[in-house]
C-alpha cells in the first residue's frame, strides 16, 4: 500500500468512507475512554490505531465490533448507523488478542464456525475453509485441537477464522503481540499480502509503533481517548504534529527553545550559542525535534546549516547501527545514529572524543505543542 | 520422599477402602448364626486353605435374586438417584453460571453462601425439612395463606420429599465443579462466537455448554453416587413405600440381623457404582488419548 501512490482515498473529498465516527464518546462511569472522536476509514485501507495502553484504542475497536455502544455520537458503516446492530449481525469480524479459539473444536471446525452459522452448505463450506487455510499457510493441521498446535499456528487459525466469512471489515486486536520478534516481522508482511489479495478493510490495534508503520496505509496515534494525528506512516514519522507523536514514534532528540522567524525559515535558540534552524513558521516557545539517524557525525565542522560541537559520552551498539550520545557544552545530550558499515574495532569515534554533529534544516522540526 | 508421596493415597485407599471391602465381602460369603458377631466365622487357624475355600458359598447372592424386593430396591434407588441428579443439574447449573458471571468482588461471599449449609449438621437440616414439608408445615401454611391451594398438600412421606431432600443436600456438590469449569471459560470465547454470527443464546449452547461438560459430569457423579446409597433422607422424609437400597441395607443389618445378606446387598451396591465409574474413566482416558 505504501508504495501504491495512487491509493489515497482520504485525499479525495468525494470518496465514501466505509466507517465514519461522528462525535463518538464512550464513558465508563466517570472515566472517559473515547472523547468526541471523529474519524473516517476508507474501503481497502489498512488502518492502524496506535497508542499506549489505556488510550482508548481497544474501546474504539470494540465499538466497531459491537461489544460496546457509544455513549454519544454515531458510528456509520457504509453510511448506516450501527449503534443498535448486535455483533452477530455486523459485516465485521474480529481477531482477538487472546485468539479466543474454541478449545473443544478442531482447527477446521474453528475456522468453519462462522460459515456454519451462516447456513452455508457443507461442500461450499469445506472449499472455503480449505481456501483460507491455504491463504494463512496452515497446511495439514485441520484435525488438531488448538492446544495441540504452536502459538504461531494458533495465530494463523485465529486469522483464518476471522477471514473465513469474508467480512467487509476485519478488526485485529494486537494480532501479533504474542509472537516472538522474528515471526512477528514475517507475519506482518503476510498480513499485508492477505489484506491486498482479499481487498478487505483492516483495522489493527497495536502499541507497537514499528508494526503500525510497517503494515498500515494510515496510522492514527491516540492519547487519552483522542486522536492526536492521523496520517500515512512516513508523514507521522517525518512530520509529527506534536511532541507527543514525535516522541511516541521512533527515537527523537527534543530540545526546548524559543523560535524566531528568519526569512522563509525558523531559528530556534536552544541555549547560549546553540541556535538551530528548520523550515516553516513559528514564534515563541517551541520544541525543536530531530531524529538521530538524520544527524551525521564528523571530526571536522560539517558544511551544514546545523552544526554543533560536543563530546561523546556514551555509545549504544545495536549491531546494524550505533547510537552516539553527544553532550553539548550547554549540557544538552543529543543522540546521533550511524550505520555500522565497518567493523566496530574500526569505528572513527570513541568515548570522550570531541565530535561535530551536523544536519540539514529539512531534518529539524519545530513543534509548537 | 517422592515414593512416599505417591504411596500415601494408595495406603489410604488400602486401609480405608480395600480392607473394609474385603471384610464385608468375607461376611457376605458366610452364613448367619446366633453369635456375636452374628455370622459363622469362615476362617479358623486350625483348618487348611482347602477347607476354607470349600466352605465358600454364594447362597446369599443367590438369595438376592430370589426375593424381588432387592432388585426392585436397586432399580428404585437408581431411579430416585437419577431423577435427583437431573434436578440437581437443572438447579445447580444456573446457580453455578450466575456465580461465574457475578462481579469478582461478590464471588467469595456467594460461594460461601453455597457452602454455608455444611456448617450445620446434615441430620438437623433434613429434620428441618419435616417441619417445612409436613401437612401442618410452613410450606402448606404459606400456600394456604396465599390461597393457592384449598387443602394441604401431602408432600412429606412421599417420593417428592425424598427428591427435595436429596437435591437440597447434594446441590452444592453439583454447583462447585460446574462453577470451577465455567470460571475457566474465557469471556472472549463468547464474544468470538457472537462475532462469528451467534446470538447470545446460541453462543451459550455452542461454547459454554460443551466447555462445562467435565464439570457437569463430575457434578453428576458427586450427586448420583451418594444419592443411590442414601439412607437418612428416604427414611426421614420418604414414605413406607419409598424403596431405596440404603433402607433395605439398614433393615437387613439392624432389624433382621442377617449380616451376610446385608453384606451381599452392600457388595452388589458397590459393584453397581464401580462399574459406571470405571466405564466413565476409561471413556475419558480414550478421549484424551484420541485427542
Amino acid at each position: 500500500m505504501v508504495n501504491d501512490t495512487s491509493f489515497a482515498p482520504w485525499t479525495d473529498p468525494d470518496a465514501a468512507p466505509l466507517i465514519e465516527f461522528r462525535g463518538v464518546s464512550k464513558r465508563f462511569g466517570e472515566f472517559t475512554a473515547i472523547d468526541a472522536l471523529d474519524l473516517k476509514i476508507y474501503p481497502r485501507e489498512f488502518f492502524a490505531l496506535l497508542g499506549p495502553s489505556g488510550c482508548g484504542k481497544t474501546t474504539l475497536m470494540r465499538m466497531l465490533a459491537g461489544f460496546e455502544t457509544p455513549t454519544e455520537g454515531e458510528i456509520l458503516i457504509d453510511g448506516q448507523d450501527i449503534a443498535r446492530v448486535p455483533p452477530n449481525k455486523r459485516p465485521v469480524n474480529m481477531m482477538f488478542q487472546s485468539y479466543a479459539l474454541f478449545p473443544h473444536l478442531s482447527v477446521r471446525d474453528n475456522i468453519a464456525f462462522g460459515l456454519k452459522r451462516e447456513g452455508m452448505e457443507a461442500a461450499a463450506r469445506d472449499a472455503r475453509v480449505d481456501e483460507v487455510m491455504r491463504m494463512v499457510q496452515l497446511g495439514a493441521l485441520g484435525s488438531r485441537k488448538p492446544h495441540q498446535i504452536s502459538g504461531g499456528q494458533r495465530q494463523r487459525v485465529a486469522l483464518a477464522r476471522s477471514l473465513a466469512k469474508a467480512p467487509k471489515l476485519l478488526l485485529l486486536d494486537e494480532p501479533l503481540g504474542a509472537l516472538d520478534k522474528k515471526l512477528r516481522e514475517e507475519t506482518q508482511f503476510e498480513l499485508m499480502e492477505i489484506q491486498e489479495t482479499t481487498g478487505t478493510t483492516f483495522v489493527i490495534v497495536t502499541h507497537d509503533q514499528e508494526e503500525a508503520m510497517t503494515v498500515a496505509s494510515r496510522v492514527a496515534v491516540m492519547r487519552e481517548g483522542r486522536i492526536v494525528q492521523v496520517d500515512m506512516p512516513e508523514r507521522i514519522y517525518e512530520a509529527p504534529n506534536s511532541v507527543y507523536v514525535a516522541d511516541f514514534i521512533g527515537d527523537v532528540n527534543l530540545l526546548k527553545g524559543r523560535a524566531r522567524q528568519n526569512g522563509s525559515g525558523v531559528i530556534v535558540d536552544v541555549a547560549d550559542g546553540v541556535s538551530l534552524t528548520a523550515e516553516g513558521e513559528a514564534e515563541g516557545p517551541v520544541t525543536y525535534a530531530v531524529r538521530p539517524e538524520k544527524i551525521s557525525i564528523s571530526g571536522e565542522r560539517p558544511e551544514m546549516p546545523n552544526a554543533v560541537r560536543g563530546k561523546v559520552i556514551d555509545i549504544g551498539y545495536l549491531g546494524g547501527s550505533s547510537t552516539y550520545h553527544v553532550e553539548l557544552p550547554s549540557g544538552h545530550v543529543v543522540k546521533a545514529a550511524t550505520a555500522n558499515t565497518r567493523r566496530v574495532a574500526a569505528r572513527a569515534f570513541d568515548w570522550e572524543d570531541e565530535v561535530w554533529l551536523g544536519w540539514s534544516d529539512t531534518a529539524g522540526l519545530v513543534l509548537q505543542r | 520422599m517422592r515414593r512416599l508421596t505417591i504411596a500415601l493415597p494408595y495406603l489410604w485407599l488400602l486401609a480405608l477402602f480395600l480392607v473394609p471391602f474385603i471384610i464385608v465381602l468375607r461376611i457376605s460369603l458366610s452364613d448367619p448364626a446366633l453369635a456375636i458377631p452374628p455370622y459363622e466365622p469362615i476362617w479358623s487357624k486350625t483348618e487348611g486353605l482347602r477347607d476354607f475355600l470349600s466352605r465358600f458359598d454364594i447362597e446369599n447372592f443367590l438369595f438376592l435374586t430370589e426375593d424381588d424386593l432387592y432388585w426392585k430396591a436397586y432399580l428404585s434407588s437408581l431411579k430416585i438417584a437419577f431423577i435427583s441428579t437431573l434436578l440437581a443439574l437443572l438447579i445447580g447449573f444456573p446457580i453455578a453460571y450466575g456465580l461465574a458471571r457475578a462481579p469478582v468482588a461478590w464471588r467469595p461471599l456467594l460461594l460461601m453462601l453455597v457452602i454455608l449449609p455444611f456448617w450445620t449438621s446434615f441430620l438437623i437440616r433434613v429434620y428441618a425439612w419435616i417441619g417445612i414439608l409436613g401437612t401442618e408445615g410452613y410450606l402448606n401454611q404459606v400456600l394456604l395463606g396465599l390461597g393457592l391451594i384449598s387443602a394441604p398438600l401431602q408432600i412429606l412421606n412421599t417420593d417428592w420429599a425424598v427428591y427435595i431432600g436429596i437435591v437440597y443436600t447434594y446441590v452444592p456438590f453439583m454447583i462447585l465443579p460446574i462453577y470451577a469449569t465455567l470460571g475457566r471459560i474465557d469471556a472472549e470465547l463468547l464474544e468470538a462466537a457472537e462475532d462469528l454470527g451467534c446470538s447470545r443464546i446460541k453462543a451459550f449452547w455452542l461454547v459454554v455448554v460443551p466447555l462445562s461438560k467435565a464439570g457437569v459430569i463430575g457434578g453428576c457423579f458427586l450427586v448420583f453416587i451418594p444419592a443411590i446409597g442414601e439412607f437418612v433422607i428416604p427414611s426421614l422424609l420418604g414414605g413406607s413405600d419409598t424403596l431405596m437400597i440404603g433402607k433395605v441395607l439398614w433393615e437387613e443389618f439392624f432389624n433382621n440381623r442377617d449380616w451376610p445378606v446385608a453384606s451381599a446387598v452392600a457388595v452388589i451396591l458397590l459393584l453397581l457404582l464401580i462399574v459406571p465409574i470405571v466405564l466413565f474413566q476409561r471413556n475419558e482416558q480414550r478421549q484424551r488419548d484420541a485427542a
